[in-house]
């Protein structure tokens, strides 16, 4: 069976959304009850990753490959690192919260609802494992129509207009990697990845691919300005799809970076990674502003997912000024590794905070934070594990938000104080703009007398958000476990930075 | 022998459990419980502090340096969690617990009324817990940590009374404040890696010397001392955390918190905390004479200036937080003429004497109902002698009364700064020495306003209304002026710490000035060059406790306060009506005191206004118009409207299409012929 650990992983929840969906919506509590077997099945599974991943390798490990489609040359092939073990167990894990999380909250068509909810969760752990070209682009496809319909189905008003500009966005973005990846094919008559990332290229050719791959993972990640999908489908999403989207769909846009634009374009991604770090300090600075203005509580969190992201871009990119102009090798492992961190802890922090803003939605049903005001008076236990998320936001030490950008922020002093300078920026505004929300939200005495009515989180609200805080505090307190897992391969990934391929 | 890592473990563990303890199980161990748990853990840690300063001093131990696990490692770069114990971190240890007890034990008296009793013991144990971090960390990361995680604290003990909108706005304003000098801290410790390679003390202090003659780039064609930008940042870190000018907006409004906390966070620990770094880092700071002045300007330009602000306040709390943003300038200013014992010395006894005035105002506090304002207290001495007497040991010991804790430390400031012949030494010197004259002005005036001259409320006897007010709704909400009940002396909860704390108030300074300040107890912990050793110099003249304190009294410090006594006691003893005089004759500098020169309202409409209308801007000129109104759906409406004028064509009229044909075959042999000719 463990032969097979990362297709098993990938395919259990997709064929175990089947009896989701034949249990109907007549039986919606048996519905309900296969989807959280499936999904704390595919997060037990998954735990098996530590024990087989051999961390001192930085080869790929687990590997499975068939042929898929002879004639292209085109394989079934599977693979993971470091980077991708500590991804999919995200993944997993946060899928089980989702379903946790939507129980009696997700009332029309639940099955629907949990059925789509694991397709998802499978497409996802897919791309995080395909080692092949077009494999990625399958599953990076086909992630959208899940994620399409639990929008356009289970979402709010504007739900039309947000998942419209969401498939578009996005799917304008890859049109130009489908590009590029044929044209590479043609190339080099392979779609596997570790074929393309030897295959030498001019400077031409890869000025282009690198825009090709910018523009589709810019979108996903989502970077300044082809950000404005994200604030839109956010706000119509329900919870669960806004924590998925949040916690686990963004970092494919900052792991497509690390598989495609770095391996296969070292050069180019050389030369303008001071477009992709200009891009980011802006992030940080100008969606820092932009988030403080936000009436609406998703927009505002949704916001600061961009703000946040922009670490990882910039740890990302700052390793090539480190590699090849500084010379420093290990502070652009420092870099790389806090993007990496950061990926995880926004996974865990921002699917809390959307988590959070979905318990006060199902009392009030209303995210503008004028309705709110008081809220503590009335729900303690919630508005304790608000100030820890909202800590966590706002990069606290001891929290996971702190991790990656201490790091990151360490490395970029070395590349360049100004890059430092702009990045710590985050530090005051990120704190301005999520405690000002909290404020306006959590603390004074109650005005609507409806928040007066509201209820303290039960125990399901409780086990989840306590799973996000267990997350947050063990990696913020710890990161050392998770650091070590990945470090082979961030070492194998700054060593090929440094091969020019002209 | 030696430190063992389980008790230092236990010390700083300790207060993390009986925190969680209170903060999770509240409800079920209850109010005694949760006091009781908070207590214990905050004794163990008090008394093992004691015990290490015992085996450091006393014992021989040797410093203690270990990492207890590691954080992060990252080829050369690796954090640790890890402890550095010599003696300055065992005398801060000692100071942070020890007035941490015993505002443990006030608390009972001060809050046994409130509903959230629980939950503020959780608060004070966390702080002990996350400052014991701070100090005994043994590297950089750490003491980020300690540093952010007091912050967090902070944040929710000023807004402990969270219906209050001033108190939401105040921890709010505290939080960012200081968020912006941590933005400047976090930059010096990348500062520190990038030059020195490691965020460990031991190694980066050792490597410090390799600072001198490197450089970073600013732009194309400026360089910047690398020593004097990382000392720089790092100070702009205890700017945020120690209050100095321009950064002090935060602490008087962090006074919407309870009293207790005001006692041990916002005067005797916390905001010390920068104090103590720079102490910590004097290797470093040791190397920038340009950083040091800045230090230096910074710290008495906040000791004389937001001292004379504190001559105009008539809430009882605020004249002590003025009074504590003046004292940390005068740590800042040791710090910036190199004596950093100095510093640390009034660190430690401001600890105590502040921390007794303010657990003092907080016992008038409680015998006036929670009635802040002085205009309306007067002629208390005769009903609570106990909260009267130790207020005045406090008193005497912060104006610098010879033989007090407080002289001690501040006339050695004073000195030091006379012997610095540092860039802006002079003006520091004048800053200080005036200090002193403007700090014995508000704190006579705090005493005769409170305990002294006419009752200036009236009794008036209901019985069942007014012992019962809410905390929460104290203020403002009755009339002021009118009380309910006799004021009387507070429970043995609140005088008993009011007692201990007045003893070291008074002996501490006599009976350590000479270790601390001229014969190096510090050790290795704090290095100062031999051409800045201004403390070394002091030294040669000093013989003895007593002979400095008798000499004090014939120096001009001690004439300041003098003068301050008398001009005070006519003024609010005799004849009252001269202060409303010199109030209405000095309009405009009155208005500038009163309006704390202006300081908040200016950062109110700049960053907190302007940054929201900067956002709002970008939002909808940047976000929604531009990238979502032109490129996003104006290429969608683009679309639309080609689609929409393409459409016309497909009319589904046989004629049109006919008529299209014929065109097209018109156009075509046209063209043809032309191109033919």
């Amino acid at each position: 069976m463990f032969n097979h650990l990362l297709s098993l992983l990938i395919w259990l929840p997709i064929v175990g959304a089947i009896p989701v969906l034949l249990a109907g919506s007549g039986r919606p509590n048996t519905a309900r009850w296969i989807a959280l077997v499936v999904a704390i099945l595919t997060f037990v599974l998954s735990l098996y990753l530590l024990p087989m991943y051999n961390t001192a390798d930085s080869a790929k490990q687990l590997v499975e490959s068939h042929v898929w489609i002879a004639s292209l040359g085109v394989h079934y092939s599977l693979a993971v690192d470091g980077i991708s073990v500590a991804l999919i167990l995200l993944t997993t894990f946060v899928g089980i919260l989702v379903i946790v999380g939507a129980w009696e909250v997700i009332q029309t068509n639940p099955h629907q609802y949990m059925a789509a909810m694991l397709v998802l969760e499978g497409l996802m752990i897919g791309v995080f494992c395909a080692t092949d070209a077009l494999l990625f682009y399958v599953f990076f496809e086909a992630m959208l129509i899940p994620m399409f319909i639990l929008i356009g189905v289970w979402g709010g008003p504007r739900r039309v207009y947000a998942t419209l500009k969401f498939f578009i966005y996005t799917f304008f973005g890859s049109i130009f990697m489908l590009v590029g990846l044929i044209y590479l094919y043609l190339k080099a008559g392979s779609f596997d990845l570790a074929t393309l990332a030897s295959l030498p290229l001019t400077m031409q050719e890869q000025t282009w691919l690198f825009f090709a791959f910018l523009i589709a993972f810019a979108v996903k990640v989502p970077m300044v300005p082809v950000h404005t999908w994200l604030p839109d489908a956010h706000v119509e999403a329900p919870t669960g799809g806004s924590v998925v989207l949040a916690a686990v769909m963004l970092k494919i846009g900052g792991y497509g970076f690390l598989r495609f634009s770095l391996p296969i374009t070292p050069d180019a991604s050389e030369a303008y990674a001071w477009v992709v770090i200009g891009l980011s300090l802006i992030a940080v600075v100008y969606i820092g502003y932009i988030a403080l203005v936000q009436e609406d509580m998703k927009k505002l969190v949704a916001y600061s997912s961009v703000a946040h992201m922009g670490f990882v871009t910039l740890g990302i990119f700052i390793a090539f000024m480190l590699v090849r102009g500084a010379g420093n090798a290990d502070a652009a492992k420092l870099g790389m590794q806090g993007a990496m961190v950061q990926m995880i802890s926004h996974g865990f922090v921002s699917g809390a905070m959307f988590s959070c803003i979905g318990v006060l939605y199902d009392r009030l049903h209303t995210r503008q934070i004028k309705d709110y005001g008081g809220v503590i008076n009335v729900m303690p236990w919630f508005g304790f594990f608000y100030v820890l998320f909202a800590m966590a936001n706002s990069g606290m030490p001891g929290t996971s938000g702190f991790v990656g950008e201490f790091q990151v922020i360490l490395a970029s002093f070395q590349a360049n104080p100004w890059i430092a300078f702009f990045a710590a920026f985050t530090l005051i505004i990120s704190a301005a703009y999520t405690l000002y929300m909290v404020k306006r939200v959590l603390w004074g005495d109650i005005t609507n007398p409806h928040v007066a009515e509201m209820k303290d989180i039960n125990g399901r609200e409780w086990l989840v958000l306590g799973a996000f805080a267990a997350g947050t505090l063990v990696l913020g307190i710890w990161p050392h476990p998770l650091v070590h897992l990945m470090d082979s391969s961030v070492t194998q990934l700054v060593t090929q930075l440094g091969n020019h391929k002209i | 022998m030696e430190l063992s890592t389980s008790v230092l473990l236990t010390i700083a563990l300790a207060p993390l459990v009986g925190c969680l303890l209170a903060g999770f199980f509240g409800r079920f161990i209850g109010r005694a419980g949760a006091h009781t748990a908070t207590i214990l853990g905050v004794a163990i840690a008090c008394g093992l502090s004691f015990y290490v300063l015992y085996q450091l001093t006393a014992g021989g131990a040797p410093v203690y340096n270990q990492n207890i696990y590691t954080w992060f490692e990252i080829g050369k770069y690796s954090a640790h969690v890890g402890f550095l114990i010599d003696r300055l971190t065992a005398m801060m240890m000692v100071v942070v617990t020890f007035v941490s007890l015993l505002v443990h034990i006030y608390t009972i008296g001060y809050m046994h009324e409130d509903p959230g009793y629980q939950r503020f013991f959780s608060y004070i144990s966390l702080f002990t817990f996350s400052m014991l971090m701070l100090v005994m960390s043994n590297n950089f990361m750490q003491l980020f940590f300690g540093w952010e995680a007091v912050g967090l604290v902070s944040y929710l003990l000023i807004g402990f009374w969270f219906k209050r909108p001033t108190a939401i706005f105040a921890n709010l304003k505290a939080f960012v404040v200081n968020r912006v000098g941590d933005f400047g801290f976090l930059l010096g410790i990348a500062g520190v890696l990038y030059f020195l390679g490691t965020l460990d003390y031991a190694t980066a202090f050792a490597s410090a010397d390799s600072l001198v003659g490197k450089t970073l780039q600013i732009t194309q064609n400026t360089h910047w001392d690398a020593a004097t930008v990382i000392c720089i940042f790092l100070f702009i870190g205890a700017m945020g955390k120690s209050a100095q000018v321009p950064l002090h907006v935060w602490l008087p409004d962090s006074m919407e918190g309870p009293t207790p906390i005001s006692a041990l966070i916002h005067a005797a620990t916390m905001v010390t905390a920068g104090i103590f770094m720079v102490a910590r880092m004097s290797p470093l700071f040791e190397l920038s004479e340009t950083a040091l002045s800045f230090v230096m300007i910074i710290g008495a330009t906040g000791a004389l200036f937001t001292g004379l602000i504190g001559i105009v306040q008539n809430d009882i709390k605020r004249v002590v937080a003025y009074s504590t943003l003046s004292q940390l300038g005068y740590m800042t200013v040791a710090l910036g003429v190199s004596a950093y014992a100095g510093a640390v010395f009034h660190l430690m006894t401001h600890a105590f004497f502040k921390a007794l005035l303010f657990l003092g105002a907080g016992s008038v506090i409680i015998a006036m109902h929670h009635e802040q304002d002085m205009r309306y207290m007067g002629g208390l001495r005769k009903y609570m002698p106990i909260t009267w007497i130790t207020m005045w040991v406090g008193s005497l010991a912060l104006c610098g009364v010879p033989f007090f804790a407080g002289f001690y430390s501040k006339d050695a400031i004073i000195e030091a700064v006379g012997e610095s012949h540092r860039w802006g030494s002079h003006y520091a010197y004048f800053c200080v020495m005036a200090g002193a004259f403007v700090t014995a002005l508000y704190t006579f005036r705090q005493m005769y306003m409170t305990f002294h001259g006419k009752e200036r409320f009236t009794v008036v006897h209901d019985h069942g209304h007014g012992h019962h007010v809410d905390h929460i709704d104290d203020h403002g909400h009755h009339e002021q002026g009118i009380m309910h009940e006799t004021p009387h002396e507070t429970p043995w909860v609140v005088t008993l710490p009011l007692i201990l704390l007045a003893i070291p108030s008074l002996l501490v300074g006599f009976f350590t000035v000479e270790p601390l300040l001229f014969r190096e107890w510090f050790g290795s912990a704090i290095h100062v060059n031999e051409a800045n050793n201004v403390l070394g110099e002091l030294a040669k003249e000093f013989h003895g406790s007593a002979a400095m304190a008798l000499h004090g009294f014939f120096q001009l410090p001690f004439l300041l306060v003098l003068t301050a006594f008398a001009i005070q006691t006519y003024i609010y003893l005799f004849n009252p009506a001269v202060a409303d005089r010199i109030k209405t004759t000095f309009k405009p500098i009155y208005n500038m005191l009163n309006h704390k020169y202006w300081f908040d309202a200016v950062y109110y409409i700049v960053f907190a206004r302007g940054g929201i209308a900067l956002g709002r801007a970008l939002w909808k000129g940047g976000d929604t118009a531009v990238i979502d109104g032109v490129l996003v759906d104006g290429s969608a409406n683009l679309v639309d409207r080609i689609a929409g004028g393409v459409r016309r064509l497909q009319s589904g009229y046989l004629y049109h299409y006919a008529f299209a044909m014929i065109l097209g075959l018109i156009l075509l042999l046209g063209g043809y012929w032309l191109v033919g000719q």
